[in-house]
C-alpha cells in the first residue's frame, strides 16, 4: 500500500472524509424512509379509514349493522327502558365495571364494535340473558350498553372512536 | 494472488471467527486489501456501479411486487394503484423502470470497456463468458419485466418476441405454446412472466458472485493490458478504489435522479400507457431502447428464421470471442489498427439501435443491414485477421515502468517477447 | 486533472448516446401532422407547478363536456381535493361525489342496492363497458382520459392543439364522409364531434369561456390527471439532485485526496 504522504494535515484530512461519510450516510438512511412507508395504508385504504353513517331511519329499539375498517359496528337505538335499565345496571358488579354515560355520547345512540372480545366471532343482537347481545361461540352475555356480563369475554364490546356530524349522521374511525 | 499482506485478526471474537467461518477473512481478502492496479481509469468503476443497479432493482421490484398483481384484468390498475395510492409508489416505480434503463446503459459501456481493453483475453475468459451470461439473463429478465404493466407495447411487444420461437422448425409451435400457456399471449403467460421476473434477478446476482470471483483469481486487467508484475503495479482496493467507484456512483445517480424525478417516460413509450387490447394492433411495435439493437438485426434479414438466429447470434457469438482474438497485446491503446475498427463498430452498433426504431424499409433496411454485416464481421472477420498481422504500436514494459519496451513481439502468435508479457504474474 | 478529463468524457460518451435515443423515441407521431402549438403550461419545467384555478376550470369542462362519453376510472373524487391538484375542499368533493349514484352490495332479497356516490369512490363510468361506448359514438370508443396526456407523444401540447383544431378550415379536396376533420389527429380525420365551442361551460369562477380558455384549462386538468403526484415529484427531485450535487464535491475532493499519493 502506497505510504500516505507526511505533507497533508492528517486533521483538514480526516474532516473532508468525516464530512463525507456522514453525508454518504445520511444519504442512504434518507432512500429507507419511502422503502418502510410503502408498507404503510395507501391512500385508498385511509380513504376508507372512517365512514359515515345515516341513522335518520332507524326506529327506537332497531339497529344499524355498518362495516368498518373491516369490522362490523352496531349501532343501536336505545328505547327509554334500555337505557333505564344499562343505567341501573352501572352498580352491578360487573366483571368489567363501566359506567353507561361512559360509553355512550347520547343515551340514546349506543355504538359498539360487533367483535366478542373472547375469541373475535360476532355477537347476535337481541339475545342472550341481559337483554343486549350474545355470542354463540363460547357463549359470553353483553348487555343493553354492550358490557360483558356472563361468560369467557374478558371485557366489554369496544367504543370505536365516532362523533356526530350531526343528528342524522354518525362518522366513525 | 500474489500479496505479501496476510489479513491477521486483531480482537478476540475476530480470531474466534476466523477460526470457524472465515467472514472477515473474505471480506478483507477481497474488498479490503484486493491489490488492484494502480493505473485503472473511470470506465472500471462500472462493475461497481452494475452491482448498484442490480440490488436497487431488487429492492425496487420487491416493493413494487407487494401492490402489484398479475392478472390481465386487475395488472395495469394496478401499477396506477401504486402510481397513485401507494406511499412514493410513483418513486419506487420510476426508479425500477427508469432503472431497467441505467442498468443496461452501464452494461453496454461495460462491455465496451472489455472489447477495449482486451480483458476477454487469456486468462480473462471464463470472466467474459459468465458476464454474457448474465447479460443474457438481463435481456430476458428485462423483456418479461416490460410485459408486466400490461400496456399495448407489453402486449405487442410479448406478442412479436414469443411469434419468432414459432420459427424453429418442427418443435417451433408446440414450444411456443409450452411457452405462453396458450394460443397466444395471455393471462397464464402474464403470471409465468411475473413469477420468473422475480426470479431470475437473484439467478443473475448468483451468476454476478462467480463472475467477481472468476475476476479475483487472475487479478483485474488495466489500461495497458500488461499483467501486474509486483506490488508497485497495485494499490490496495480500499480506500482507493471504493472511494473512486462511489464518486463514479454518484455521478451515474445524478443522471439516473435527472430521469426519475425530471423526466421519467422519455426512455418509455406512451403507447405503454394504453390498456392492452389484443384486438387492436399500434402503429409501430418498438421494444424498450436497449433492445433496439438486436431488433434491428431481426429486420436486418428478409428470412424469418435467419433473422431469429442471427439476432440471438448476435449474442452468441460474444461467447466466442477469447478465440476469435488471440493477439498477445491486449489493450486497443497499443492496437492502432484494432482502435480503428472497435470505433467503426460502436458507431455501428448506435447506428443499430437508431434504426431498430425506425419502420424496416428504404434506406433504413439498406442500412441495417450493412451495420449487421459490419457486426457479424468485426468479430468473426476483422478480429482474427487483426491477431495475425497487426503490429503493436511503443508499449511501456509495465504498469509503473514507462520506458518503452523494445521486446516487443511483432505477431499475435508466438510469443518472443520477454517474460514481462507473461499472463501469469503470480 | 486528469479525473475530470475522464468523467467528462464518460459523459460525453452517455449523453451521446441517449442525444440518439431521445431522437428515435421523442418525434412527433411519423410523418404528416402539423408540428404542435405550443401554449406554454404552468407545470412545464424543473420547478412547474400546476395552476389551481386553471385545475378548477379543467374540471369543470371534463365533467360538463366530456365526462359524458369519456371515463377518467383512475381517479377518485378524493383526488380532486388532495394537495398537488385542483384542491377542491372537503366539502366541495362530497357534493360533486354524491350527486352520481353507484349500485354497491344486495339488500336481503339479493336486489341491487343504490347508493350516492363517495369521495372514496372512483369517477362514474360513462357506459358499462366498450361495446356500448362504442355503439353511442359511431363505432368509435372514446378512451379513458385518465392516462391520456401520458400515452400520446408530447401529449399536452398534442392535447391543446386538437381541441382547438376544429377551428381549422378543411381543404376542398378532401372526403372524410361522417368524420370530422382536424388536421393534428394522424389521418386528418377524427371521430369525435366538435367537443368545445365558446360559451359550452359558464365558469363558477367568472372567467370567460372562449374554445382557447377551455382547452387550455381542460389539458391543464388532464395532465394533473395523468400524474397527480408532479409536483410532490419535482419538489423531493430538487431535495435529491441538490444533495447529490453536494455530495458529489464531497466525493470529488475525497478522490482527489486520496489519489494525490499515486503514482
Amino acid at each position: 500500500m502506497t505510504d500516505t504522504n507526511d505533507n497533508h494535515d492528517p486533521s483538514r484530512r480526516d474532516f473532508l472524509y468525516i464530512t463525507t461519510a456522514v453525508f454518504g450516510a445520511t444519504g442512504a438512511a434518507s432512500v429507507a424512509w419511502p422503502l418502510i412507508d410503502q408498507l404503510n395504508p395507501s391512500a385508498s385504504v385511509s380513504a376508507l379509514s372512517s365512514i359515515e353513517a345515516d341513522i335518520s331511519s332507524i326506529p327506537e329499539g332497531g339497529s344499524l349493522k355498518v362495516a368498518w375498517r373491516g369490522k362490523p359496528i352496531f349501532i343501536r337505538r336505545r328505547t327509554k327502558e334500555e337505557i333505564e335499565m344499562a343505567e341501573k345496571e352501572d352498580s352491578v358488579d360487573l366483571p368489567h365495571p363501566e359506567k353507561d354515560l361512559d360509553r355512550v355520547k347520547n343515551k340514546e345512540w349506543l355504538v359498539v364494535v360487533g367483535v366478542c372480545t373472547h375469541l373475535g366471532c360476532i355477537p347476535i343482537a337481541d339475545s342472550g340473558d341481559f337483554g343486549g347481545w350474545f355470542c354463540p361461540c363460547h357463549g359470553s352475555h353483553y348487555d343493553i350498553s354492550g358490557r360483558i356480563r356472563k361468560g369467557p369475554a374478558p371485557t366489554n364490546l369496544e367504543i370505536p372512536p365516532y362523533e356526530f356530524v350531526n343528528e342524522n349522521i354518525i362518522k366513525i374511525g | 494472488m500474489n500479496h505479501d499482506y496476510q489479513y491477521t485478526p486483531k480482537n478476540g471474537f475476530s480470531k474466534w471467527l476466523d477460526k470457524r467461518l472465515p467472514l472477515m477473512r473474505f471480506a478483507d481478502e477481497n474488498l479490503l486489501s484486493f491489490p488492484t492496479p494502480k493505473n485503472l481509469n473511470y470506465f472500471y468503476t462500472f462493475g461497481f456501479i452494475l452491482t448498484m443497479c442490480l440490488v436497487t432493482q431488487i429492492i425496487t421490484g420487491i416493493v413494487l411486487a407487494m401492490h402489484y398483481v398479475p392478472n390481465t384484468s386487475l395488472a395495469f390498475d394496478s401499477i396506477e394503484h401504486i402510481m397513485r395510492d401507494v406511499n412514493y409508489g410513483w418513486l419506487i416505480r420510476y426508479t425500477h423502470s427508469n432503472g431497467a434503463s441505467m442498468f443496461f446503459l452501464a452494461v453496454f459501456i461495460h462491455m465496451f470497456r472489455g472489447l477495449y481493453y482486451g480483458s476477454y483475453k487469456e486468462p480473462r475468459e471464463i470472466i467474459w463468458i459468465l458476464g454474457v451470461v448474465i447479460f443474457l439473463l438481463m435481456i430476458i429478465t428485462g423483456f418479461m419485466g416490460y410485459v408486466l404493466p400490461w400496456g399495448q407495447m407489453s402486449f405487442w411487444g410479448a406478442t412479436v418476441i414469443t411469434n419468432l420461437v414459432a420459427t424453429i422448425p418442427v418443435v417451433g409451435e408446440p414450444v411456443l405454446t409450452l411457452l405462453l400457456g396458450g394460443y397466444s399471449v395471455d393471462n397464464p403467460t402474464l403470471n409465468r412472466f411475473f413469477s420468473l421476473h422475480y426470479l431470475l434477478p437473484f439467478v443473475i446476482f448468483g451468476v454476478v458472485i462467480l463472475h467477481i470471483w472468476a475476476l479475483h483469481v487472475t487479478g483485474n486487467n488495466n489500461p495497458t493490458g500488461i499483467e501486474v508484475k509486483d506490488s508497485k503495479d497495485t494499490i490496495s482496493f480500499h480506500p482507493y478504489y471504493t472511494v473512486k467507484d462511489l464518486f463514479a456512483y454518484v455521478v451515474f445517480l445524478l443522471m439516473f435522479c435527472y430521469f426519475i424525478f425530471y423526466n421519467p417516460n422519455i426512455l418509455g413509450h406512451p403507447d405503454n400507457y394504453i390498456e392492452a387490447d389484443p384486438m387492436l394492433t399500434p402503429a409501430h411495435i418498438v421494444p424498450e431502447w436497449y433492445l433496439l439493437p438486436f431488433y434491428a438485426i431481426l429486420r436486418a434479414v428478409p428470412d424469418k428464421l435467419m433473422g431469429v438466429l442471427l439476432m440471438f447470434g448476435s449474442i452468441v457469438v460474444l461467447f466466442f470471442l477469447p478465440w476469435l482474438d488471440t493477439m498477445k497485446v491486449k489493450s486497443a491503446r497499443y492496437r492502432p489498427l484494432y482502435k480503428i475498427f472497435f470505433l467503426l463498430f460502436v458507431i455501428f452498433c448506435l447506428l443499430l439501435g437508431y434504426l431498430g426504431a425506425k419502420p424496416p424499409e428504404g434506406i433504413y433496411l439498406f442500412l441495417s443491414r450493412v451495420s449487421t454485416i459490419y457486426y457479424f464481421a468485426f468479430f468473426l472477420v476483422i478480429m482474427p485477421i487483426l491477431s495475425r498481422i497487426e503490429k503493436p504500436s511503443p508499449m511501456p514494459i509495465g504498469i509503473s515502468n514507462p520506458a518503452i519496451n523494445n521486446d516487443v513481439f511483432d505477431s499475435g502468435g508466438g510469443a518472443t517477447g520477454a517474460p514481462s508479457y507473461a499472463m501469469d504474474s503470480k | 486533472m486528469n479525473i475530470f478529463k475522464n468523467i467528462f468524457k464518460n459523459n460525453l460518451f452517455i449523453f451521446f448516446i441517449f442525444i440518439l435515443v431521445f431522437n428515435t423515441n421523442v418525434d412527433a407521431a411519423e410523418g404528416t401532422t402539423l408540428k404542435n402549438l405550443k401554449p406554454g403550461f404552468s407545470f412545464e419545467g424543473p420547478f412547474g407547478k400546476f395552476d389551481k384555478d386553471s385545475l378548477k376550470r379543467g374540471y369543470q369542462v371534463y365533467s360538463e363536456v366530456c365526462s359524458s362519453c369519456h371515463g377518467m376510472k383512475q381517479l377518485s373524487f378524493r383526488n380532486l381535493s388532495q394537495p398537488g391538484g385542483p384542491e377542491f375542499s372537503i366539502e366541495k368533493v362530497k357534493a360533486i361525489a354524491s350527486s352520481y349514484s353507484i349500485v354497491d352490495g344486495t339488500d336481503e332479497y339479493g336486489e341491487p342496492i343504490e347508493r350516492s356516490m363517495l369521495p372514496s369512490d372512483h369517477f362514474p363510468k360513462p357506459f358499462s363497458n366498450k361495446d356500448e361506448a362504442k355503439a353511442a359514438n359511431n363505432g368509435a370508443y372514446p378512451p379513458d382520459l385518465s392516462l391520456i396526456v401520458k400515452a400520446r407523444v408530447d401529449g399536452y401540447n398534442y392535447l391543446y392543439s386538437l381541441l382547438k383544431g376544429y377551428e381549422e378550415e378543411m381543404p376542398d379536396d378532401l372526403d372524410i364522409g361522417d368524420l370530422s376533420y382536424n388536421p393534428w389527429y394522424p389521418g386528418g380525420a377524427i371521430a369525435m364531434y366538435q367537443p368545445l365551442y365558446d360559451e359550452s361551460v359558464e365558469y363558477e369562477d367568472g372567467t370567460q369561456a372562449t374554445i382557447d380558455q377551455m382547452s387550455y384549462d381542460v389539458t391543464n386538468f388532464l395532465a394533473w390527471a395523468a400524474e397527480p403526484t408532479m409536483e410532490e415529484r419535482k419538489r423531493l427531485g430538487f431535495i435529491v439532485m441538490g444533495f447529490l450535487i453536494i455530495f458529489l464535491i464531497l466525493m470529488y475532493l475525497s478522490v482527489n485526496r486520496l489519489f494525490r499519493d499515486v503514482h
